[in-house]
């Protein structure tokens, strides 16, 4: 058995295994609607920090940050995680147990529900709808091109007959499509409470299996003093934020010093970090406000207390996480083979594969099977929460909500949700394969950034009682149509980043959909005093009469 | 308490932008992590810190007392 063949057999076991969990979840799956969609309210605070947190790293957190580190340096550590821990944290505890009660008092499944009812306003879920399942794809397409990636290259050699474009690596195309499927089949199976049993088993496999990784890598390259010493004789930029004018004739140096044939190592280009940028990046964290896939795990939670084991760990697990991967990626740029050869090719097309390659080349087989696992973890724990919240926002929002008198039975309702997913699992796979050399990183940053740039209308719901529905489709309007407009000019394979005078786009348009929202709800009628009642009365009215009278004034 | 709370947050928010080793990358911690990063580690550390304090001394206590007295009305 060769290398790629025993990736391979890793790689199925694993697939096998998170199958077994989906069918054992699904043995205490209750048949019904509420079981399905929130796991009936039961989730304890183990399970909620893990699903929750392997809800939201994916493929960004893993492919995405060594091919960042590899591509422009340190700083994408400082641009996203250090970020995240102070916000994500703040999220949660302001946002994540607020909207958790609410769910529960009101039986609210989905964020449309909520926004519905805070705004008095039906018709705000149609809108809010295909933006958040815009928003989703996204999400989506980072996994499948992450997981593909990883896979193809992970399994070279495996079938060099079957597979000679791949050198014998299980295709893309394929890769893809059984990443997609496995999921589709656990999540079928068992619904959030299968998503959330996969979740905190794969959880721990990547965190643990991420550590690993590093100590492998590391040992491999003479031990992580050596390996970084590496990184500062031939990139040293790549160790700072920002590079000097010394580093820019360093790098000239090095170069020439490659191309006369001297030097195994291609220098990479030195990366600055404008300080506004690295600045406005504060703004991405709050996405997490928005995400109804997260918004779903919020609602599975037994009891508000649930949340304080989330709330304390998260940032730990996501410099746990990150830390290992943005080294291994510093240390793809300047890592050499004990036969003199560089580990990465010079002309490296796909910058996803950095970490798969290094995996492949400096673990040993079976490790690099595990490995390998461990990435298919950090994105498969994510595609499963984010296809059951599809499912959840068609069915309970779109389909049961306008066929209410046809009085659907919770087997209907769970099918209708299955088959919306498949269709959008289809569409995303589809895209993957259009769009497989797109930097995972900048795919997920313009993710986040829709999803923050609609944070104020979750903030302003909670927490400010002018907040109208004329104000919240401005604020939606305004953040889904710069957005677009932004996002179509962006570059999704290029290292650069696109800037709007000088920032982040996500400052421009959250700041816009800020003041859209504020300035358009000062100046049209305050809400409904029923609505105020419910949402900010110090004692809240009995949930069974709350419940059956939603406030919904569009007619 | 819920106050200091925020006061950190920004704090955090402030020391973030450490420009001050933007252009450097020594001393290297442990000898092989820049200072940079591990400044930024630091902060993760710290994040975990101010949200344990948030927890313990600014939790919404009214939304465990409202959850109690509406125990199995609401969830479906």
């Amino acid at each position: 058995m060769n290398p790629g063949q025993i990736a391979v057999l890793v790689i199925a076991l694993y697939m096998a295994m998170l199958l077994c969990v989906g069918v054992l979840s699904g043995r205490v799956f209750r048949g019904t609607a509420a079981d399905y969609f929130v796991a009936s309210r039961g989730i304890g605070p183990f399970v909620l920090l893990m699903s929750m947190f392997g809800t939201t790293m994916t493929s960004f957190a893993i492919i995405g940050s060594s091919r960042e580190a590899y591509v422009s340096g340190i700083g994408a550590y400082g641009k996203m995680v250090s970020w995240s821990g102070i916000f994500h944290s703040f999220c949660f505890f302001f946002v994540g147990i607020k909207l958790w009660h609410y769910g529960k008092l009101y039986g609210y499944t989905t964020q449309i529900q909520f926004f519905r009812d805070r705004f008095a306003s039906d018709k705000l879920g149609l809108l809010l709808f295909p933006v958040l399942v815009g928003l989703v794809v996204p999400y989506l397409l980072m996994g499948v091109i992450g997981g593909a990636t990883s896979i193809e290259k992970i399994t070279m050699g495996a079938f060099p007959e079957i597979f000679t474009a791949t050198k014998g690596g299980i295709p893309f195309w394929l890769a893809g499509l059984i990443v997609c499927t496995v999921t589709l089949i656990y999540v079928f199976f068992g619904g959030v409470r299968g998503a959330a049993w996969a979740n905190t088993l794969q959880t721990c496999i990547f965190i643990v299996l991420g550590i690993v990784t590093f100590a492998v890598i590391a040992d491999q390259l003479g031990g992580p003093v050596a390996a970084t010493q590496q990184v500062a004789e031939y990139n040293p930029a790549h160790l700072k934020v920002a590079s000097t004018p010394e580093d820019q004739a360093n790098y000239e140096e090095k170069l020439a010093a490659f191309e006369a044939g001297d030097s195994p190592i291609k220098p990479r280009q030195p990366h600055h970090v404008p300080p506004i940028v690295f600045f406005t990046y504060i703004f991405i964290p709050f996405s997490v406000a928005m995400f109804p896939h997260l918004f779903q795990h919020w609602l599975t939670a037994r009891s508000a207390k649930a949340f304080r084991l989330a709330v304390i760990a998260h940032p730990l697990l996501m410099m746990l996480t990150w830390l290992p991967c943005v080294l291994i990626g510093l240390w793809a740029t300047s890592a050499v083979m004990p036969n003199g050869e560089p580990v990465i090719p010079p002309g490296l097309e796909n910058a996803n594969a950095v970490l798969a390659i290094m995996v492949r080349k400096l673990a040993p087989t079976m490790i690099g099977g595990l490995l390998v696992a461990g990435v298919l973890a950090a994105i498969m724990s994510s595609l499963d929460s984010q296809f059951i919240c599809l499912g959840s926002i068609f069915t309970n929002d779109i389909a049961n909500h306008y066929l209410k008198h046809k009085k659907l039975s919770d087997k209907t309702v769970v099918l209708m949700g299955r088959a919306f997913i498949v269709v959008i699992v289809v569409a995303t796979y589809l895209l993957s394969l259009w769009l497989r050399n797109a930097s995972v990183f900048r795919l997920g940053v313009w993710c986040f950034t829709g999803f923050a740039s609609l944070a104020p209308l979750v903030f302003a719901a909670l927490y400010w009682k002018r907040a109208t529905k004329i104000g919240a489709y401005a604020c939606i309007l305004t953040a889904a149509g710069l957005g677009l407009w932004f996002f179509r000019q962006a570059e999704l394979t290029s290292g650069r980043e696109f800037l709007v005078f000088g920032m982040m786009p996500v400052a421009v348009i959250l700041s816009a959909s800020t003041l859209a929202l504020i300035v358009v709800s000062l100046a049209t009628t305050p809400p409904p005093e029923a609505t105020l009642a419910k949402f900010f009365s110090p004692r809240k009215p009995s949930p069974l009469s709350a419940a059956a009278e939603p406030v919904t004034s569009d007619a | 308490m819920k106050k200091l709370v925020f006061v950190l947050v920004a704090v955090l928010a402030v020391l973030h932008q450490d420009f001050w080793w933007w252009h450097t990358y020594e001393p290297l911690v442990f000898g092989f992590i820049p200072v940079n990063l591990a400044h930024h580690v630091g902060i993760s550390i710290a994040s975990s810190v101010v949200a344990a304090l948030a927890v313990k001394y600014s939790w919404p206590t009214d939304v465990d007392e409202l959850d109690q007295s509406t125990d199995g009305g609401g969830s479906q």
